[in-house]
């Protein structure tokens, strides 16, 4: 499989960067060296195995309980305030580059 | 008394006694800060006013005869990718350059609240994202043993500020080898607890599967007062596990003799430097000195750990790195005209070229077409390999390993490969992937004097066997 300039454009938009042109060629260069390297996973025949996407539901659990009951310790009570108030307004919108008392603002959503 | 050296138990207790005080301390780290790190750069913020008015409080502690908590006193270091309040915390980004966390990680508060005397926080690659902290967006780290040699990565400064004297000790992540590399390259101790053992509350996230909170510290039964410190069940992470911890220390008391460690034939083949090898090999006879049973195992898909891990994390990275678009918080790019250009200027801007790479690789990993090839196919290898660990630890307690394949390598060396420095990994990532734990112990250096790590890995939440074997090769 090879990535093209192409597709290194078409990538980049979905993960919202822009990319400068010279950016553009050392990433085809280096995105192929990486899954090149990557690709030696299909010497694997995995048909029938599971995917593993978390620790946790294989470890750490209670194995005398099953189901949901597993993982029940990590389930709380549905409270108006969750585990603790949320933040103050202000906290909030400390660290924003750019807001109001009330509302993070930024540059124009729709263009006309 | 040489305060910058000094272990955990011996400062606290010098403390106690009153033969030095916390504000004492403090003060001696701070110097020697302002004298070494300059040529080092472990750190990135000094917090004083702070780190002396809880020295103060742990001396009034003293002096009232009280007893003092179990890191009472004690200057320590935080790594910059764990959020503190109040304190600037840019995970070694110049996207969150300006960030003033309004929480503090769990992991950090444990500390404090056992009494830990915060001096700062500390260099490392930007999101943690590296092998040799060349990818700071600030500066790199020098490794204290020789400054023209990396401190490993990412957690380069944790463990430079260990070997360097300038913290007592300090919390590192890691998320492929993050906390064990660069204590080996760096001579010190560098414990990853297993998946869920310490919450991950307020770490900045770069894989969330694969992320863990550890310490760094010069020896192993400060890494085990560490750890009993910052484990345990967290509410505010719901992965974390609801099993009890262990009084760690207390279990260091505890003989190696007939313990059966496993040695795994695929980490001694090709690409592991010599001087590595027979270290690592010494350490092993050593164990056996002491009466554990040496067993021959095989990790036998070990060759695919790497380019798994790689799509794991990346395909996690891309996700949660996403949050960060000039809105709420960090950096913003001055120039854009609509909200859609101001997200991609913005991060074009803030992100260094490491964190770009991993960005577009996990995006590429599971975007339409791709998912099934890289993505799924990179967690069925991740099952393979976590049985892999399954079956050994059905024959053995522990298995001895390289940290990494070799000695701290020269700054410059790596930094135009990406795939050449990915390999420096190779025997740590797959740990993260199966969720178990594993520490870096010093062995024999190499003839030139440079660290070598030693790595022990255990069974899920069994911290306290790969501690006591740790010691045993101190």
């Amino acid at each position: 499989m090879k990535v093209t300039e192409k597709d290194v454009t078409y990538v980049a938009d979905l993960a919202n960067l822009e990319l400068t042109e010279e950016e553009r060629t050392h990433m085809v260069r280096d995105l192929n060296s990486i899954l090149g390297y990557i690709d030696r996973l299909n010497q694997l025949n995995t048909d029938k195995v599971e995917p593993m996407a978390q620790v946790s539901d294989r470890y750490g659990v209670d194995e005398s309980k099953t189901g949901s009951e597993r993982f029940a310790y990590a389930s709380r009570e549905d409270v108006l305030f969750g585990l603790r108030k949320s933040l103050p307004h202000e906290e909030a919108l400390e660290n924003a580059p750019d807001a109001d008392e009330t509302f993070f603002k930024v540059p124009k959503v729709i263009e006309r | 008394m040489d305060l910058n050296h000094l272990t955990v138990d011996a400062a606290r207790t010098a403390i106690q006694e009153r033969s030095t005080s916390s504000v004492a301390l403090v003060e001696s780290f701070y110097t020697r800060i302002q004298k070494e790190d300059s040529q080092i750069g472990a750190y990135l913020t000094l917090c004083k006013e702070r780190a002396v008015e809880q020295a103060e409080h742990i001396d009034r502690m003293a002096a009232e005869g009280k007893s003092l908590p179990p890191l009472g006193g004690i200057p320590v270091a935080i790594k910059d990718v764990m959020c503190t309040r109040g304190v600037r915390t840019t995970a070694g980004s110049k996207i969150l350059e300006t960030f003033i966390p309004p929480f503090t990680c769990t992991a950090v508060r444990r500390m404090e609240e056992a009494g830990a005397v915060i001096l700062g926080k500390l260099n490392c690659d930007e999101f943690a994202m590296g092998s040799s902290n060349e990818n700071s967006a600030y500066k790199p780290v020098h490794n204290p043993r020789d400054l023209e040699r990396v401190p490993g990565g990412s957690s380069g400064g944790s463990a430079a500020a260990v070997a360097a004297g300038m913290a007592v000790a300090t919390l590192g992540s890691d998320t492929g080898g993050s906390i064990r590399q660069p204590a080996s390259f760096c001579g010190v101790v560098g414990l990853k607890p297993t998946y869920g053992r310490v919450s991950r509350y307020g770490l900045i996230a770069f894989a969330s599967s694969l992320d863990h909170i550890g310490p760094l510290t010069r020896t192993v039964k400060d890494a085990a007062l560490m750890l009993r410190t910052i484990a345990g069940r967290d509410p505010m992470d719901s992965t974390s596990a609801d099993i009890p911890v262990p009084d760690y220390v207390a279990e260091l008391q505890k003989d190696v003799r007939s313990l059966r460690i496993g040695v795994p034939k695929e980490c001694f083949g090709e690409g592991l430097d010599s001087e590595v090898r027979a270290s690592v090999e010494a350490a092993i006879q050593k164990l056996a000195g002491l009466g554990c049973e040496v067993i021959p195992v095989s990790l036998p898909h070990s060759p695919y750990a790497i380019p798994a891990y790689y799509i794991v994390a990346t395909a996690e990275a891309s996700a949660n790195l996403a949050r960060f678009d000039g809105v709420r918080y960090g950096f913003r790019s001055a120039e854009s005209r609509t909200l859609s250009d101001m997200y991609r200027k913005t991060r074009d801007g803030g992100f260094g070229a490491e964190v770009k790479r991993r960005i577009m690789l996990g995006t590429y990993a599971l975007s339409a077409g791709y998912y099934d090839a890289y993505y799924l196919k990179a967690q069925r290898v991740r099952t393979l390999l976590t049985r892999d660990y399954e079956e050994a630890f059905q024959k053995v307690d522990a298995l001895v390993t390289p940290a990494s394949p070799t000695a701290a390598f020269k700054l410059g060396e790596k930094s135009d490969d990406p795939l050449a420095m990915y390999l420096a990994d190779i025997y740590t990532v797959t740990a993260n992937l199966a969720g178990i734990p594993g520490i870096s112990v010093p062995g024999a250096p190499t003839k030139s004097g440079l660290p070598i790590g030693v790595q022990i890995l255990g069974k899920h939440f069994d911290e306290a066997t790969i501690l006591r074997l740790a010691q045993a090769c101190e």
